[in-house]
């Protein structure tokens, strides 16, 4: 066994999860390969939501599998850069705005 | 500029070298199917050639560029050019060949000083479709190619042309500074003379190129990507987008070596297979001749100087009888062709 946590080799090993659960693995992989099919968003603007969120979810197999996905899509490192930064906008955002709850509880405790 | 493999007496330049880098590691030591291996699972082995309809010509090896993907190691220090003697052989093949389609390619096939004689010389032949693969930035190097939209025009030469990206950045860094501005010039000079426009008959199409160690996307998505911004930041119409996939020869062999790409990539080209792609590599339906006469079952071939394996090597022994009736030679550099949808010189092939 790998003495890290993650390993990179182990993102071409994904598929394998249906093996201990045909049924659910099948279903999960079926519904992903829908929602990454062009629809009312394209397969491009997808991707480069998935790249945000593979982002905010620091999940490194999602962040190479999205950014390898951009470049084949064409996308460029700028657009990459920016789609980031809205995932970081909306971390940054959602921890900031509980700052209206600390401010809150301040308000009710302080005299 | 750079300088071609070649002309730096770098190992890859060594064709053997080559064919040692693709036979072995990952692929020796079975961590990998070879080609053969994986075709042979669907009883494609060995790989046979179909009706023949492309006849590809390299006029040489002399370019303007030196692109960091280039799988022919072209260049201005590149001397291998056509002579007229190899174009007169050519020609007697054009008069008789079952092929529909005649593809001339290089290096810069406009810089053999006899390009334009070969041209005149084949349009009289009236084959159906009749390629020149231009770079576009020679029509802008010298006052002498500047002409060449109006040249295309007259013989109703179908031009394709190798357009990396809709962005300068993406496109300066794979085949040189200034590469994007000057193609953009000359696509607008190629519309002026009406290739390229909607309905048109002169027909104007485009090469993509990845450009780095991955894979091209959806060559419809694109098409579509491609027009879209060419259209708005330019004014450039185009006709049909080709997806060409990175094969792992040459100076992109030497590029995924160097950036530690060659494994991860090879990886990525056999986890892609796609076993429906193999019946329509472009080596079932064309030859492909060198700038010296010499036979191969394509351009990646030639550049692997891996000659057809038929009693005909040669131009002045052409006899389209007998090349049909051989096996075509295959390496694991053909991964790039079945990858995906496939690859070929026109675009997508499943």
């Amino acid at each position: 066994m790998s003495k890290n946590y993650y390993d990179a080799a182990d993102l071409r090993k994904f598929g394998k999860i249906t093996e201990w659960s045909e049924e659910l693995g099948t279903k999960f992989f079926d519904y992903y390969g829908k929602v990454f099919e062009d629809g009312a968003l394209s397969a491009r603007e997808k991707s480069l939501i998935a790249l945000a969120v593979a982002h905010t979810e620091q999940c490194p197999y999602c962040i190479d599998a999205y950014t390898k996905d951009g470049l084949q899509k064409g996308i460029t490192k700028e657009e990459m850069m920016e789609a980031i930064h809205v995932g970081a906008a909306i971390k940054s955002g959602a921890t900031l705005v509980h700052g209206v709850q600390m401010m809150n509880v301040v308000n009710k405790l302080e005299m | 500029m750079k300088k071609s493999l070649k002309a730096r007496n770098n190992d890859i330049a060594n064709t053997q070298r080559q064919i040692e880098i693709l036979s072995n590691g990952i692929f020796k030591n079975g961590e990998l199917p070879t080609f053969a291996e994986k075709i042979n699972e669907t009883k494609q082995f060995p790989l046979r050639p179909k009706k023949l309809e492309v006849l590809q010509i390299n006029l040489g090896y002399m370019c303007n560029q030196v692109c960091e993907h280039c799988h022919v190691d072209a260049g201005p220090d590149r001397k291998e050019i056509m002579t007229k003697e190899t174009m007169m052989q050519c020609l007697e093949v054009i008069k008789k060949t079952a092929a529909h389609t005649l593809d001339l390619t290089g290096g810069a096939p406009e810089m053999n000083p006899d390009f334009r004689w070969f041209v005149e010389e084949a349009s009289k032949v009236g084959i159906k479709d009749f390629i020149v693969r231009s770079n576009l930035t020679i029509i802008q190097a010298n006052k002498k190619y500047q002409d060449l939209p109006d040249f295309f025009k007259k013989h109703k030469v179908h031009v394709v042309s190798s357009m990396p990206h809709y962005t300068k950045g993406k496109t300066d860094k794979q085949r040189g500074d200034g590469v994007f501005d000057k193609s953009i010039a000359a696509l607008k000079s190629l519309n002026e003379v009406g290739y390229g426009m909607p309905n048109s008959d002169l027909k104007l199409d485009l090469v993509y190129n990845p450009s780095g160690a991955f894979l091209p996307g959806n060559q419809n998505a694109l098409e579509h990507d491609f027009k879209k911004a060419l259209k708005e930041d330019f004014g450039i119409d185009f006709h049909n987008l080709f997806a060409i996939t990175n094969l792992p020869i040459s100076r992109f062999l030497d590029y995924l070596i160097a950036s530690e790409n060659y494994e991860d990539y090879m990886t990525a080209l056999v986890d892609a297979y796609n076993p429906a792609a193999v019946q329509n590599v472009m080596c079932t339906n064309t030859i492909s001749v060198s700038w010296d006469g010499w036979l191969y079952d394509c351009d990646f071939n030639q550049m692997l100087n891996l000659k057809v394996a038929s009693k005909v090597q040669h131009i002045s022994a052409y006899n389209e009888e007998l090349l049909q009736n051989r096996n075509i030679i295959i390496n694991q550099h053909c991964y790039g062709c079945t990858a995906g949808a496939g690859s070929s010189c026109q675009g997508v092939v499943a």
